[in-house]
Order: structure tokens, then sequence, then C-alpha cells
């Protein structure tokens, strides 16, 4: 099903058309209103005047995570405070959140495009959708929430952390749809099989996203609860889930580019590249009101498609992720950077500035083991006082990172030191 | 009278145990008793040695983490409940132990190793019962 035939199937020259005067307004509105912006066009030279269409895009500065994090919490905002109806963050790269905020319009565009992106899954407004994405300064929850309220479909807002009332009332309200993380799915399919439910749901799909995902988990997911699972990507700084989905032909995700216009660029020389190669994913927002972005860095690797879609769709479709341009991890759905664990342990005086990270998923759920150095100094020999290390430990990257991780201390100079640039994780999901 | 035992944290790898001894070894280090608590994650090695501040040193030299523990040796007679009425003695003057463990040099008396956080009281107490502990000299002649 199409949500919005109109922006979903029109014409290249009428897309083009609409992107160019869309490109036109936001350049002046950030201009105007953004001090940032004016600064980083005035030294590059540019003056709104330049920019007459969608092709003028090129000559506009890129905007990434770190000019967010040096202009914490509000100053890439343009929009008043008092237009601002909603906050979200997510992990910055280091102690500081990055934080986003939407303007009416702003949350009304946003649930335009998850109802778009339910509909590829075929979720209409007689459907009951579980949404189980954490709700809170995390986009995941509130934003399918709106999307599948704006679909008209009865929304169950479950949030996370409960398995077994989520899959008891999967099956005692005859849910038809989810809305969660691909691995978290898994899991529950597996909750779902040792309960002996798996034959008294009514689920049809699944709009899974908020991580990296396999061809391979697609399958597993889609067999072992015969439903269809579709991959929905976003990311709170453009906007939140929802940006993109795949449609039922699986043949990549189609971007709503009416209000997100994407580029691929060479994630070194930072030129664009040519359809079909892979390249870094940069976003305009072209209507964006409370944080507008301007060719904002994604640092996820893909690459664009343009042909038309064999579901009718016209909007531009980017293929599978193929891994990042920086070292950014999603754990459990959650952004984490090996700099956030490094600035946390600054902070403990008792290890030294050696570890590593250790990440896996084991029964479909993530894992990540953090190995650390003490100082040689802080060693005791009581258990008791090396429990309360790890506890102590423990606690910091918690509150650091917002996921828990599990310690593990090890002995001096056990972790391996590394010639040139340091390696601080090992991942062992093969997600890409 | 304490005596100073070497503990060394290791973490749980194949090997590592041995890498410990060999460094003992090649630096003549003799070995009285020796202890591991273990948990999933790592291994605390507590040792009895004739040298106790060169082992320490050397271990340290070699990358472990070796430290110096104060510990009590206590000479129990081989009789039944002889370490049950010591025990109970320390537990009256709400001393509390750490952990303990066995070490066998004498064919007369067994010792046990002992480690308090209230060394004073716990040497008080002995003193009153008339239990002998081991000095650091007689370790060092063993």
């Amino acid at each position: 099903m199409i949500w919005n035939e109109k922006m979903e199937c029109m014409s290249n020259d009428e897309k083009a058309a609409l992107q160019s005067e869309r490109l036109v307004k936001l350049v002046k509105y950030v201009y105007d209103n953004v001090e940032f912006y004016r600064n980083k066009m005035d030294k590059c030279g540019v003056k709104p005047e330049d920019i007459h269409g969608i092709e003028d895009i090129t000559k506009l500065p890129y905007t990434t995570k770190d000019d967010l994090r040096d202009t914490y919490p509000f100053g890439l905002f343009a929009a008043p405070h008092s237009d601002i109806v909603r906050i979200h963050a997510s992990s910055g790269t280091t102690g500081k959140a990055t934080v986003v905020g939407y303007t009416r319009n702003d949350i009304d565009m946003w649930s335009e495009c998850v109802a778009r992106c339910m509909s590829m899954a075929d979720v209409t407004k007689d459907d009951i959708i579980q949404v189980a994405y954490g709700y809170g300064l995390f986009t995941g929850g509130l934003g399918a929430h709106y999307g599948a309220e704006k679909l008209g479909a009865m929304v169950v807002p479950m949030s996370t952390g409960n398995s077994k009332k989520l899959t008891t009332m999967m099956v005692d309200f005859g849910a038809t749809a989810i809305a969660c993380t691909p691995s978290y799915l898994l899991h529950l399919s597996e909750v779902l099989r040792d309960e002996g439910l798996l034959d008294k749901i009514k689920l049809k799909a699944a709009i899974c996203g908020a991580e990296p995902w396999t061809e391979k988990m697609r399958n597993e997911i889609e067999s072992r609860l015969n439903i269809t699972a579709h991959d929905i990507y976003g990311l709170s700084e453009i906007m939140g889930p929802g940006v993109a989905c795949d449609c039922r032909e699986h043949a990549g995700l189609h971007i709503c580019d009416d209000y997100f216009y994407p580029e691929i660029i060479d994630a070194k020389t930072l030129t664009p590249v040519a359809d079909g190669e892979l390249g870094e994913l940069v976003f305009t927002t072209l209507t964006k009101e409370g944080i507008p972005l301007i060719r904002y860095r994604t640092k996820d690797l893909t690459s664009i498609i343009r042909e038309k879609c064999a579901c009718g769709r016209t909007s531009v479709r980017i293929t599978r992720f193929k891994g990042r341009s920086d070292d950014m991890l999603i754990i459990r759905g959650v952004n984490v950077f090996p700099s956030q664990v490094e600035a946390a342990l600054v902070n403990v005086e008792e290890v030294t500035p050696h570890y590593m990270m250790i990440v896996d998923r084991v029964g479909n759920l993530d894992t990540l083991e953090i190995q650390v150095e003490v100082d040689v100094k802080y060693y005791t020999d009581e258990i008791r006082g090396i429990e309360k290390l790890t506890k102590k430990i423990a606690g910091v990257i918690q509150s650091a990172l917002g996921i828990s991780a599990k310690i593990k201390l090890m002995g001096p100079n056990s972790l391996k030191r590394s010639e040139g640039k340091a390696v601080h994780v090992i991942d062992n999901r093969k997600l890409y | 009278m304490t005596v100073n035992q070497v503990s060394v944290f290791i973490e749980n790898r194949q090997g590592r145990l041995g890498e410990v001894l060999q460094v003992l070894k090649d630096n003549d280090v003799n070995i009285l008793s020796i202890s591991l608590a273990d948990t999933t994650e790592y291994g605390l090695l507590r040792l009895i040695v004739n040298k106790p501040e060169h082992a320490k040193e050397v271990l340290l030299k070699a990358g472990f983490s070796s430290m110096l523990t104060e510990v009590l040796i206590i000479k129990v007679p081989h009789v039944a409940g002889a370490l049950q009425n010591i025990l109970a003695e320390i537990a009256k003057a709400n001393v509390s132990i750490e952990y303990m463990y066995g070490l066998s040099v004498e064919s007369n008396d067994a010792s046990i190793v002992m480690k308090t956080n209230e060394l004073s009281e716990a040497e008080a107490v002995l003193n009153n019962i008339h239990v002998n502990t081991m000095s650091s000299k007689e370790i060092e002649a063993l």
C-alpha cells in the first residue's frame, strides 16, 4: 500500500522542482536563524542568493555530529524555543548528548514519514501495532508511536523491558504488527516458542530498525514468525525512524526524499560519488524547522538507486548498509562510541587508560564486555575489593553509555598494545 | 607476629598460573603454601614464600600485579577441635576473618594462614589464649 501516492510516486522533474524550491527556502531560513550556519557559509563564501536549485547543494558546507556537540544543547536550533514542542537526544561522541528539537510541523512531518514506512509493510488503520522501542529521549518509541497513530492503527505503547507482558498481550490483543529492533524480535520469537504461543499469534508484519541487520536475520525472523519484516532507517539528527524503509520488494530502502535530500560522498575526499557506488550517506533536511541540518554526514556507508521501484514508488532508494565510516557501534539499539568509554574511564582513578570492548550476540541479544586494566597500585587481594571495583566501573559505564556492560578486570599489561592507531573494539556480531 | 604474603591477581587465561610459578622458579623463590581463590573471571593467588619481598619485586618486574599482604600464621596442635577453639575466641572478640588456608610445614603442628583487617585485635586474642604465630624469620628458615 502506498500512503501518499502524490509525494512517493512523483516524476523526477516534479521532484527536482520541489526539492529545489525547498532547498532555496531552507538555506535562507538557516542563514537568517542559525548563527553557526551563517558563520560557516560566510567562511566558505556562499550566500543564500547563490543557491538557485537542488544542483547547487554541493556549494554548501557539511555538518557533522561534532558540530552538534560543539553547539550543545540548542546551538543549531533555528526555531525559537516557544515553537519547539519536543526534544529528543542520542549519544554524542563523548560525554555530551546530541540534542534535537521539533516544532509542531516537524512532528507532523515525522508522523507522515513513519506512516509512509508502515504502509510499505502493508500496515493499515485496521492493524493493531505494538511499539516495542524505548519511549523517552530515544526517538524510536515516540517516533513509531506517532506514525502509527497518524496511520490510524491501534497503537499499543509497550516500550522495552518486559518480554513476557509483550508476548501475552500480543496473543490476547491479537496484535498484527510490531515495531522493535530486529535482534529483539528474534529474541521474542524464542520467548513465543518457549511458551508455546507461536501458533496463537496473529502477527503479519514487523517494522524493524535502530540497528543494522543482515538479510539472514530477516529470513530467520520471517520464517520463525511467518511474517514479513521491513527495515526502517533513521537517525535522531535528521528526524528519527522513518527517514527510509523498504517496501515489499525488499530492493533497498525508499527515502522520503521530498523531506530528506540524500547524497553519497567519498568519506575521505568528501566529493560526491556516482550512483551505485559505495560511500557515506549525507542528508539535508529540506523542510525541518526545529533543527534543520545542511549536508549532515551520517557516517553510514551505502549506495544509491534512482530507478523506479517495482512497487510503483519513484523515491530514491539506498541499499543495505555496508558499515560505518567512523567507529560508532550500535548495541541493543543504542549508539555507542569507544570515545565515550574512554571519557568515562578517565574518571576512575583505579584503572589505566587501556581498555578493550568486546561486542557479541548471545541468544539474539547484544552483549558488551569491557576489559580494563587496573593500576598496579590498586589491586587488592580480597575478592570483595575486586567485586567492589568492578561494580563501581560498571556503574560509571552504565551512566555514560546508557546500557549495561560486563566489566572484566585485567592484570597489568595484559591488553594488547597496538602500534599506530589503537584498536579498542572487537565486534563478533558480523552485522555488515 | 605477622608474615608477608605475596598476592597476585591473575585473569583467567590458560597458562597464566604457570607463568607466575616460572618467574618464582627462575628467581629461586621457594613456595611454602599456595592458595588460589577463583571466580569465573579471575583468580587471586596467595603465596607464602621464603623471600616475600624479593618474590613481589620479581613478579612486578615480570608484569604481574603482585602485592604484599600482612597475614597471621597460627600454629594449631594436631588435636580435634583445636582450630574451632581458636576461632571461637576470635569471633568472641568481633574480629572478622577475610580468608584462611592451610600451611603444613611441621610434623607436630599444623599451621593456618589467616587474613584479617583487624590484625592487632586478632594478635591480642591469640596471645591471651597462648596460641603461637610464626615469624618471618621462621618462614625464611624453612
